[in-house]
């Protein structure tokens, strides 16, 4: 019957649109603050105070936190994700739930609406292209480099060191500078309890067992009275640490420094070119 | 929701078994103030008045520690830090849980006999964690400050509420998360909320009606003496809350109570002055809650450094002292009676203080203030100390602290007050220049303020410390083991993996004879004994 809808058909088309706003709704709550710069500067001291503990002081990444001025972020990247994940943390990882780290006090939702307000003033575009050579890159992480000796991309390459899938989504180019450069520089960085999960972050450690066999690598974990480490051909050893000749452990990373001399400007660029065209593991 | 007692299946085994135990005698305020002579009981929160946290328990010895074993665990299943010391009356052990869940368990085995779980609104200001740390006991009552800053009293026998007052207004950052203090007839508790810019208070209230007998105000109002140290209206949001356990010296009537930062934290701008009582020992009478002495520890703190930690009462010869290791990284003594400070020595990592005032009080240099760049200072933020229990032998002579040695960046930045809204006016950052944190027991001698020996853990630890007439120290780590110590060298002589970070206090008991040492780690009470 053409000359009028039946109020069956009305209510459904009704409930549909209904449903399709209040989904658009759910999927994609607006920031009320987007674009103001006085609610960006209020989330700049909320960010402070609640975040920069592990992100860092102007969100460039703390050491154990990832950058957070990368405008490809890992798990978030709409307004909403990014709200969703500061309420509610990322299980498996350090980032907590919204009040439950413990250390400080809750944010309300504006108060968190203000810190994405603010994240979105300072994240830097990458260049459209990185700048080396990815292919290159590569050759050098598996061969002349020996990167693969110890860290690994997407399941190839070694366990001693942190995983390098995906890591230039959680860490500034010049992060990444400083830690090819520099290896031992962030390990000398305070730890706090939020972190515990990550206590002793590739101290490098040299053990002699009472037997006089010395094992070399890095801690997996250590409290008081025991010692578990990976050796640099990737044995695991469990210790009682009293049952041991001697126990060494320094803040210098195993990693050597990678100066110029060693590895130059242009290969440096093509490492990195390729990093940044690894996926998150 | 209080668990009626008819729900449980093991009601005919509970009630024999209490044909079985004595006859729970009241807990008078007699009891309390001679609890040393029964340390099979444990009857408040730092064990006995004057804060000592030790036990005349010497089954568990230097020579049979090796041999302690888990006697039972209690499983909380509540996520969160549990920072409960319980309380042991008679064979019944009472504690609390994250989220002010209180619980009644046989102190031997383990096993619940009841259970009261605080039904809490969604909008409480907890500033650091869902936390209680314990509950007080009288006559036949424990009595339980709540997160919506509530004081409550329960049956022991049956976790029913006798009676429930509201103490302040829990939507503008009040909340009670410490153990509350008996004396005479009167539950003394002291307010959490100095991240929120409120104004501390100390409570008492009657412990049989609940009606507050008195209140003092940590932060004077206009007319009373210590008004003028705040800069025009900023006492109204000046903080100073006494969210830890006080002390007391049932000889001469004193009450001491020790109070917090005032707010906000980490921005003195706006609040000129010395800002009383913030950071201040206070003595009182506990029947009036009029003020003694007082004395405050750092003045215009700008490093939220409460001095909330637990003080001592030590006497040496004819000396009353009372001694305090302080989040700033001085361990103070003082004569009790006169509030006269008698020494301030470094035993933790400094770097605020440059010189003394005239009283000898350590004072802050000029630059440690925090800037909006920001600036590292030592200790950091979270302190030399914290609310974690020292422990006073009278064997040793030895004053334990739990002490880490850390560095913090602190800046500041403007922040309007806002009612019930985080007033901090700064941040803190680990700082990059710093060694990685350092946690030690520290074993001090109070004479001197020397350090007599110290054990390293792995890294800082939220545990307190008990001692014991067994010539031990017991103390937790973040890496989940509980450790016993000879207290008068710090050697270790057993330890135990418990599983959970400790942000606990330990405390002992017995029951049957039998000595039992316990502890709260991750989400579970651990009770220990010998085989």
């Amino acid at each position: 019957m053409p000359s009028h809808q039946s109020p069956g058909l009305a209510v459904l088309i009704l409930t549909v649109t209904l449903a399709v706003a209040m989904l658009a709704f759910a999927a994609d709550p607006r920031n009320p603050f987007a674009g103001k710069q006085r609610a960006a500067k209020a989330g700049e001291y909320e960010f402070r105070i609640n975040c920069a503990l592990c992100h860092g002081l102007g969100a460039r990444g703390g050491g154990r936190g990832p950058d957070l001025t990368t405008a490809r972020k890992r798990h978030a990247n709409t307004d909403a994700e990014m709200f969703q994940i500061i309420s509610n943390g990322i299980p498996g990882t350090a980032m907590p739930a919204n009040g439950t780290n413990g250390q400080g006090v809750g944010m309300t939702d504006d108060e968190i609406w203000q810190i994405i307000t603010y994240l979105r003033t300072i994240e830097v575009k990458r260049s459209a292209k990185a700048m080396g050579n990815a292919a290159h890159g590569r050759q050098l992480f598996y061969g002349d480099s020996n990167c693969s000796t110890c860290h690994m991309v997407n399941g190839k390459g070694g366990r001693i060191g942190p995983d390098l899938s995906g890591i230039a989504a959680r860490r500034r180019r010049d992060a990444l500078i400083e830690s090819i450069r520099k290896p031992s520089a962030r390990l000398a960085w305070g730890l706090t309890e939020p972190t515990k999960e990550f206590p002793q972050e590739y101290q490098t450690v040299t053990v002699v067992t009472s037997d006089g066999h010395q094992f070399k690598g890095v801690t997996l974990n250590e409290d008081s009275f025991s010692l578990q480490m990976i050796d640099t051909s990737e044995q695991i050893h469990l210790f009682e640490k009293d049952q041991l000749q001697s126990l060494k452990i320094s803040r210098e990373s195993l990693m050597p420094a990678y100066n110029p001399d060693i590895l130059s400007e242009h290969d440096l660029n093509d490492i990195l070119a390729y990093l940044e065209n690894t996926a998150a593991p | 929701m209080n668990m009626p007692r008819s729900s449980w299946p093991g009601i005919t085994l509970l009630a024999i078994s209490c044909f079985t135990c004595p006859a729970s005698a009241q807990v008078t305020f007699e009891r309390l103030r001679e609890s040393l002579k029964e340390p099979q009981n444990w009857l408040m929160y730092s064990g006995d008045y004057a804060g000592r946290r030790y036990s005349l328990l010497d089954q568990v010895n230097q020579h049979t520690a090796k041999t302690l074993i888990a006697k039972w665990v209690y499983q909380t299943a509540a996520t969160g830090k549990f920072e409960t010391t319980p309380l042991v009356v008679d064979g019944v052990l009472y504690a609390t849980g994250p989220d002010d869940r209180a619980f009644a368990l046989d102190a031997r085995t383990g096993r619940p006999l009841w259970m009261y779980q605080r039904q809490l609104p969604s909008d409480i200001r907890p500033c650091c964690g869902r936390v209680n740390r314990g509950l007080a006991t009288l006559g036949d009552k424990v009595f339980l400050g709540t997160l919506d800053a509530h004081v409550m009293a329960l049956d022991s026998k049956t976790g029913n509420i006798i009676w429930d007052v509201a103490a302040a207004d829990y939507t503008k950052g009040y909340s009670f998360t410490l153990a509350p203090l008996v004396i005479k007839d009167l539950v003394i508790l002291g307010v959490s909320g100095g991240e929120y810019g409120v104004r501390g208070f100390l409570d008492a209230y009657d412990s049989n009606t609940g009606k507050r007998k008195w209140r003092l105000y940590t932060v004077p109002g206009p007319g009373e003496t210590g008004h003028e140290t705040w800069e025009g209206d900023s006492w109204r949001t000046g903080g100073a809350p006494a969210w830890m356990t006080g002390v007391y010296d049932a000889r001469t009537n004193q009450l001491f109570w020790p109070t917090g930062n005032p707010a906000p934290s980490n921005r003195g701008r706006g609040r000129a002055g010395d800002n009383l009582y913030s950071n201040t020992l206070l003595a009182l009478n506990p029947d009036s809650g009029k003020l003694g002495w007082h004395f405050q520890f750092t003045k215009h703190d700008e490093h939220d450094w409460d001095a909330t930690q637990v003080p001592i009462l030590v006497d040496s010869g004819d000396k009353h002292l009372i001694a305090q290791a302080n989040r700033n990284g001085f361990f103070y003594v003082l004569d009790r009676t006169s509030g006269k400070l008698l020494s301030a020595t470094a035993y933790g990592r400094i770097s605020w203080t440059g010189g003394r005032d005239r009283e000898g009080r350590p004072i802050a240099k000029p630059e440690a203030s925090p800037t909006a760049k920001g600036h590292t200072v030592c200790p950091g933020a979270l302190g030399a100390t914290n609310w974690m229990s020292p422990s006073f032998d009278p064997q040793t002579g030895l004053f334990y602290v739990s002490a880490r040695d850390q560095c913090d960046i602190f800046s500041t930045a403007p922040q309007p007050y806002e009612a019930g809204h985080a007033y901090y006016g700064s941040a803190y950052f680990p700082s990059e220049e710093a060694e990685p944190y350092v946690g030690a027991l520290r074993a001090l001698d109070p004479s001197s303020g020397q350090l007599k020996w110290e054990f390293r853990h792995a890294s800082p630890t939220w545990s307190g410390v008990l001692s014991t007439a067994g010539g031990l120290v017991f103390t937790g780590d973040a890496e989940g083991n509980f450790i016993a110590l000879d207290a008068n060298s710090g050697k270790p002589l057993w330890h135990f993996q418990t599983g959970g970070a400790v942000y606990a206090s330990p405390m002992a008991f017995a029951v049957d004879g039998k000595e039992y040492i316990s502890i709260a780690a991750g989400s579970s009470l651990y009770a220990f004994g010998l085989p």
